[in-house]
């Protein structure tokens, strides 16, 4: 009745071509914005910041950076816990090196610093490709996370071989360290996220995407037609490396503080961006934002009903939360290959035509 | 001789032996490879399950009873009767075929057709599924394995080197029981194979599963059988593995050994994923005698890895794999 283009005229080639060409969509849009950063720093407390909205906002940047990798290009990585250490150790490297700079800037160089990386170990995807792929970036998982173990210059040779992220601030409001309120680390990451969506899916509807989708649908055949295989590949791997670097940095300055990289980094964490990407939908930056909801609510809706609500021991919720988990992704991959942003696309088309759907 | 060679020999020796393990962790990844192109992350997982089935069956666990104790506030652990290990085996095999179906027919069945990269995410998520199902049952705590291997340093090794360098080696008699066993494996695999209907059948599966189909194969039954074989491997894996280092979740993380290994020796090749095997375990141990001291240790973790990648720049299709061609 509402959702619908007519009567909504374009007037230029900017309002034919924004991201929201529907009226309500942009509106809601709007709102959503608005909430997300007008009204919820009012009301954060801690408990919320920790338990749901950090974890929320940093993997789905870490999401939005895998799916450019994983969705949009094709190419599989399991390598994204040891990106996202390169992203943190990068970060806690600049934070003790120069402790006078604005956290914005760290996180950014820390995408960077993981670009470069990334790149680096993307160089083989252009001689490997699937499964051969998939393997090879456990390579860099395990290598990295080795390297941040065993070498004592990146965890400045503390004695526990933790880093813990000093206390540092943007603009005189403190960001890192246990002192950091609530609703500044929530702000300081939903601007990161905010500006990281806005960025990722222009360059996914722009000529970068369209080269990406090319490779992704059929290498060989995109080459033929001109799209330079060698550049939209390691273009790929660099943004999406920058965006779970600063997913790491994010992860271990704002969120946990101090990490153990073995125990955080882990070929876990790898698993578990895979499977947001998954559940939400590869190739949708919605569907990063719904996987990453999605596995971070599972985890504590799971808690309170098992464990607070049925009183069920803890291990028993968490063996609980691993089969619902593998059980979804299955089904998922059965049912819904294009995940939760398939659904919102289909409820979309059903509310065009809603309440007349002939 | 000087002494740092004896210890290199001692080094590879050990190195072998370890590379014929995860051989056999890798031969199931081939056959269910070859026969479905599925490439079955689970794998380690389901070695992690068999093991664990295993331990539950011969010490009269209760399967469930943690979650049955926390649901009806019982409190029931035991049957309290042990099962000898060679009927236990038996069972756990009989499970291990139950499994089989049960991803056939559950999972792998409507997943049909699908992308190659769909169907692995799929066993990713099989394997969480698997791990959590096998925690549920038999509780999550590091548990022995004792099925009558023989273990601790071989005594007739250790004096034999003793006499002809002046220094003993040390084996494991576990690892020599352990190489026995899998080398029979790979031999019955692969006559198996090459000279039962059922094998001759597989194979077809594998080249062409429509031409397979026309000529009456059943593909249920050949997938189930392939994922029974696949859990037969698994329950010998873990059963290896689980008597030398305990039945506990890193059991599970046998599966990332392996990969390495494939691509080494090439995803459709049995013979490359023993040789694969032998290449790893060889260089791993090597490396981590040579260079590890240097770099701090523990190198093992990756060398596999880096060793694979820089292997599959020079040949994407490892060493034994088919040749990829690919066309527009």
């Amino acid at each position: 009745m509402f959702y619908r283009e007519a009567g909504d005229f374009k007037v230029s080639y900017v309002d034919d071509s924004q991201t929201f060409p529907i009226k309500f969509d942009r509106y809601r849009y709007y709102v959503v914005l608005a909430v997300a950063f007008g009204i919820i720093p009012f009301i954060i407390n801690d408990y919320w910041a920790n338990a749901l909205l950090l974890p929320f906002l940093i993997y789905a940047i870490a999401a939005i950076g895998l799916n450019i990798l994983v969705g949009y290009c094709g190419q599989v990585s399991l390598g994204t816990g040891g990106f996202m250490a390169v992203g943190a150790y990068a970060c806690y490297k600049l934070m003790t090196a120069f402790p006078d700079v604005s956290m914005f800037i760290h996180v950014i160089l820390a995408g960077g610093i993981t670009a470069l990386v990334g790149v680096l170990f993307g160089l083989p995807s252009l001689r490997i490709k699937g499964f051969y792929l998939a393997v090879a970036t456990l390579a860099a998982q395990f290598f990295l996370v080795w390297l941040f173990n065993r070498v004592p210059w990146f965890y400045n040779y503390s004695a526990s071989g933790q880093i813990n992220a000093p206390e540092r601030d943007v603009f005189g409001i403190i960001i890192t360290g246990p002192n950091a309120p609530a609703w500044a680390t929530y702000l300081f990451c939903l601007i990161f996220l905010a500006v990281c969506a806005v960025v990722a899916r222009n360059l996914t509807r722009g000529t970068t995407g369209r080269k990406w989708m090319a490779i992704r649908d059929m290498d060989i055949a995109a080459e033929i037609i001109g799209v330079n295989p060698l550049r939209a590949k390691l273009t790929a791997f660099a943004v999406s490396s920058f965006f779970v670097g600063i997913s790491g940095a994010l992860f271990f300055a704002v969120y946990l503080g101090a990490v153990e990289v073995g125990e955080v980094f882990g070929i876990q964490k790898s698993f578990l961006v895979l499977f947001m990407i998954i559940i939400g939908g590869l190739g949708s930056i919605f569907g990063s934002f719904a996987g990453a909801a999605f596995l971070v609510l599972l985890p504590v809706v799971l808690k309170v009903v098992g464990a607070d609500m049925l009183g069920w021991p803890t291990d028993i919720v968490a063996h609980l939360n691993l089969v619902i988990v593998g059980a979804l992704i299955i089904m998922f991959l059965i049912l819904e290959p294009h995940g939760l942003a398939q659904l919102w696309r289909v409820a979309k088309e059903k509310l065009r035509l809603w309440p007349f759907p002939h | 001789m000087p002494d740092q060679l004896v210890f290199a020999m001692e080094v590879i020796l050990n190195g072998l032996m370890a590379g014929v393990l995860y051989a056999l962790v890798a031969l199931g990844f081939v056959l269910i490879y070859k026969a479905s192109g599925i490439f079955n992350y689970a794998q380690g997982v389901m070695a992690l399950f068999a093991a664990m089935t295993l331990v539950g069956i011969m010490n009269g666990q209760v399967p469930f009873a943690h979650l049955i104790n926390a649901t009806f506030g019982t409190h029931i652990h035991y049957f309290g009767w042990n099962v000898p290990a060679l009927l236990a085996i038996i069972l756990t095999m009989a499970v291990m075929v139950l499994l089989a179906w049960a991803v056939q027919r559950f999972v792998m069945r409507h997943l049909v057709g699908q992308e190659p990269i769909i169907l692995f995410m799929a066993t990713i998520g099989l394997a969480y599924l698997l791990e959590g199902v096998a925690d549920l049952m038999w509780g999550s705590e590091i548990k022995t394995l004792d099925v009558g291997l023989p273990q601790g340093i071989n005594l007739w090794i250790d004096e034999s080197t003793f006499n002809i360098f002046g220094y003993g080696f040390f084996i494991d008699n576990l690892d020599i029981v352990a190489t026995v066993i899998a080398a029979l494996l790979v031999a019955a695999l692969v006559a198996f194979s090459q000279y039962t209907k059922q094998g001759r059948a597989m194979r077809a599966v594998a080249d062409d599963h429509q031409a397979a189909l026309s000529v009456g194969i059943s593909l249920n039954f050949i997938w189930v059988m392939v994922w029974s074989v696949a859990g037969f491997v698994a329950l010998v894996a873990g059963i290896m593995w689980g008597t030398k280092s305990g039945v506990q979740f890193s059991l599970s993380l046998i599966a990332l050994k392996a990969l390495p290994v494939l691509m080494l020796g090439g995803f459709t090749s049995i013979p490359g994923a023993i040789v694969g095997g032998l290449i790893i375990g060889v260089g791993e141990k090597l490396f981590e005698f040579a260079i590890g001291p240097l770099v701090g240790g523990a190198t093992e973790n990756w060398f596999a890895y880096v060793l694979a990648l820089i292997f599959l720049v020079f040949r994407p299709q490892g060493l034994f794999g088919e040749k990829i061609i690919e066309r527009v």
